[in-house]
């Protein structure tokens, strides 16, 4: 079972592949992409499949829609105040909800200034195919940690989220590749959007335009494309 | 939340001992119908406003494009006579053409019958609603039955085969494929164009009796055409203070007010319309028309470019339809795998499998290629012969012609402004310059699956390496 599927791996799999056991049942981790039903696993998305040590498994997929999942970190566009939540479009199929409470220092009497159309990064706590998603501004300490309201005079975009995933690995080549180039303040989230601001609106489009056109390129292309560009920019 | 009602009719069947789970039944339809009607466009942020606003205020577009610059406009046409795809940026508007023999109107025996239909489906937005007569749906068919019909730009004489008795209807269908904004363009280009294309079948009259002859039978017969209406959009914001020629979605979405002129190559307005409520100057709505008269007469000369291509292909038994002219988008286009050969006694195998092969056929009949596991294709394999690329570089030389006269006006109006856009002055050649640099862009990109988004990449260095002259 772990042989095939480790033989697979760095391999494009399509939805309705399947591994099914034939010796006795190891202890495997499904991923993204990868479900298992009874005694098969099933692949559930198109894309690479990638390993971790020990045991885990996941499938590496390049789709633009995102589906919420509990723990990640998104940007959500406030989009109505409805009594004491706020209903935050996050790009999913439904709209998630936001406590007033749940931003650093709110208290009942102390409600945060949110308005209509703000943006705000912020984390999932109750997402299930079930349920309604929950989004929270503070961490299990109460603290903001870098959460909240967010994004004057920025420019917000869509990319894949392979993407996403690929900025936000440690040690991102395409983000020290940006970073060369000029200072700029960017926030990423797992659904796909990413906010930048710059010194100026001509900065800002380049780095939008940047990471829209990176996405299907290889190494040497995009280093190649950055190193004219910021030829140009400087 | 929209609700709706659903009535069951098969109720009769459902005996009334049962009636819990009847509701429940409607009920979870009900619940279904809620969470379909759900899907819906994403909500611009405010912040998405402001830099848009403040970009505009800049002269500067999320694109790159400058601010009378259309986006790259590509035309294809299907297998059938009176089908085509325009693709305006990333807005994809496919427009088809038909006919049908029916009884002419009472009070006019003698014309025939045009009918125009345009749709939008949840592909192309999940903003739009199938079945739903939206504002958009009616503002965009009264626009474009405007354009087409109310300009007489087909005559609709020619299309009468029994006065009185029986005309030919001919049915316009568009649909939207996918929204970037402006479909407005979009589906006014696409549907003149599919009309030029279309080609209706060749009827004879003996006496009473009507033939109706297949293209094998007799060539079929092209619509008369007198003249070429096509819609231009120019966005306003502020109040009116700054203008967008061709706005995109975002765009769209900030814009205070819109006007759409449409006009033929030969500077006549053919319906002019502009909505959203905004007081503009009468200079405002000659400039505008000015520059729509530049906008058409490219467009119109890129259609018959097209049109010219599309026939001369389909005359030299080339390869013709939208698996031919349509790019193929793929990530795994550069990954191929090698094919294990084996090296050894070669030349005593060469030798029967030339004794052994026949002489290959003539008919080249295409056969998919699979190049690596896993990648399914169709239609690939074979070389373009539809020149949309010679279309595009042909277009581009007509321009570098005019663009050599406009050059030094061009410069000068620069320099000055550092850069700043050239406000449309009675020149031509400046707006043909202004134009070119995005027909230049879409010419410099490499055939790769990414080509568009280089495109992009490109644009933007040519605007910086303006900077340092400032």
């Amino acid at each position: 079972m772990a042989d095939c599927l480790k033989d697979k791996v760095g391999e494009v799999l399509l939805p309705g592949d399947v591994f099914s056991f034939e010796s006795k049942p190891e202890k495997l981790i499904c991923g993204p992409g990868l479900r298992r039903n009874g005694d098969e696993i099933l692949v559930c998305k198109s894309g690479i499949l990638r390993h971790k040590q020990p045991n885990m498994y996941w499938i590496d997929s390049q789709q633009r829609r995102y589906v919420p999942a509990k723990g990640e970190s998104v940007i959500g566009i406030v989009t109505a105040k409805s009594g004491d939540v706020f209903k935050v479009d996050v790009g999913g199929s439904e709209l998630a909800s936001l406590s007033y409470l749940a931003f650093e220092g709110a208290t009942k009497r102390n409600r945060p200034n949110v308005q209509v159309g703000d943006l705000v990064y912020s984390q999932f706590i109750i997402a299930n195919k079930d349920m309604e998603p929950e989004l929270v501004c503070i961490d299990s300490c109460g603290r903001a940690n870098g959460m909240g309201v967010f994004g004057a005079g920025g420019l917000l975009f869509k990319v894949s989220l392979g993407l996403v995933r690929r900025l936000l690995a440690p040690q991102s080549e395409i983000v020290r590749d940006l970073e060369k180039m000029f200072p700029f303040e960017m926030v990423v989230g797992l659904n796909g959007r990413v906010w930048v601001k710059a010194s100026s609106t001509q900065r800002a489009l380049i780095v939008a335009n940047l990471l829209e056109s990176c996405e299907n390129m290889t190494a040497q292309q995009r280093q190649a494309l950055f190193r004219r560009v910021s030829d140009g920019a400087s | 939340m929209r609700r709706y009602c659903i009535s069951l009719s098969s109720s009769s069947c459902v005996p009334h001992a049962v009636g819990n789970k009847h509701i429940s039944c409607l009920f979870l339809i009900e619940w279904l119908l809620v969470l379909n009607s759900k899907m819906r466009e994403t909500p611009l942020s405010n912040c998405e406003r402001q830099f848009l606003l403040k970009a505009i205020e800049e002269k500067k577009r999320l694109d790159g494009r400058q601010t009378y610059d259309y986006r790259n406009i590509k035309i294809a046409f299907g297998t059938d006579y009176g089908c085509c795809i325009v693709d305006l940026g990333k807005t994809r508007v496919l427009a088809q053409v038909s006919c049908e023999l029916v009884a002419p109107k009472e009070n006019r025996p003698t014309e025939g019958i045009i009918f125009f239909n345009l749709e939008l489906s949840p592909m192309a937005s999940p903003a739009f609603e199938l079945g739903r007569q939206s504002e958009l749906l009616v503002k965009l068919n009264r626009l474009l039955e405007r354009c087409l019909r109310n300009s007489k730009c087909i005559d609709t004489e020619s299309l009468c085969v029994v006065s009185g008795e029986k005309v030919w209807q001919i049915r316009v269908d568009v649909h939207v494929l996918n929204h970037d904004g402006n479909i407005m363009d979009a589906a006014s280009i696409a549907a003149i164009t599919a009309l030029c294309h279309f080609r209706r079948p060749d009827v004879g009259i003996q006496g009473e009796e009507v033939t109706v002859y297949s293209p094998e039978e007799r060539d079929p017969i092209p619509l008369s055409i007198y003249h070429m209406p096509i819609c231009v959009s120019f966005s306003f914001f502020q109040q009116g203070t700054y203008l967008l020629v061709d706005p995109s979605e975002r765009e769209e979405r900030v814009m205070d007010g819109l006007l759409v002129i449409a006009m033929n190559k030969h500077r006549e307005i053919c319906s002019i319309q502009s909505s959203g409520g905004i007081m503009l100057l009468k200079e405002q709505v000659l400039r505008c028309s000015k520059i729509a008269s530049v906008k058409v007469s490219e467009i119109t000369e890129l259609i018959n470019k097209a049109l010219e291509n599309d026939r001369k292909v389909r005359k030299e038994g080339g390869k013709y339809g939208f698996a031919e002219s349509m790019p193929k988008e793929r990530i795994t286009a550069l990954k191929t795998d090698v094919a294990p050969v084996e090296m050894t006694d070669i030349e005593k195998k060469a030798e029967d499998i030339i004794s052994g092969t026949e002489p290959p056929s003539d008919s080249s009949v295409p056969s998919p290629v699979v190049r690596a596991p896993g990648t399914g294709q169709v239609g690939e394999g074979l070389e373009n012969t539809w020149g949309l690329d010679q279309l595009e570089e042909d277009e581009e030389e007509l321009v570098d012609q005019a663009m050599e006269e406009g050059q030094e006006t061009e410069e000068r109006c620069q320099s000055p402004k550092q850069g700043e856009v050239v406000v449309i002055s009675d020149s031509e050649e400046e707006e043909v310059v202004i134009l070119h640099q995005g027909v230049q862009v879409k010419d410099s990109n490499v055939p790769a699956s990414s080509s568009q988004q280089q495109g992009t990449g490109v644009s933007k260095k040519k605007k910086k390496k303006k900077k340092p002259a400032q």
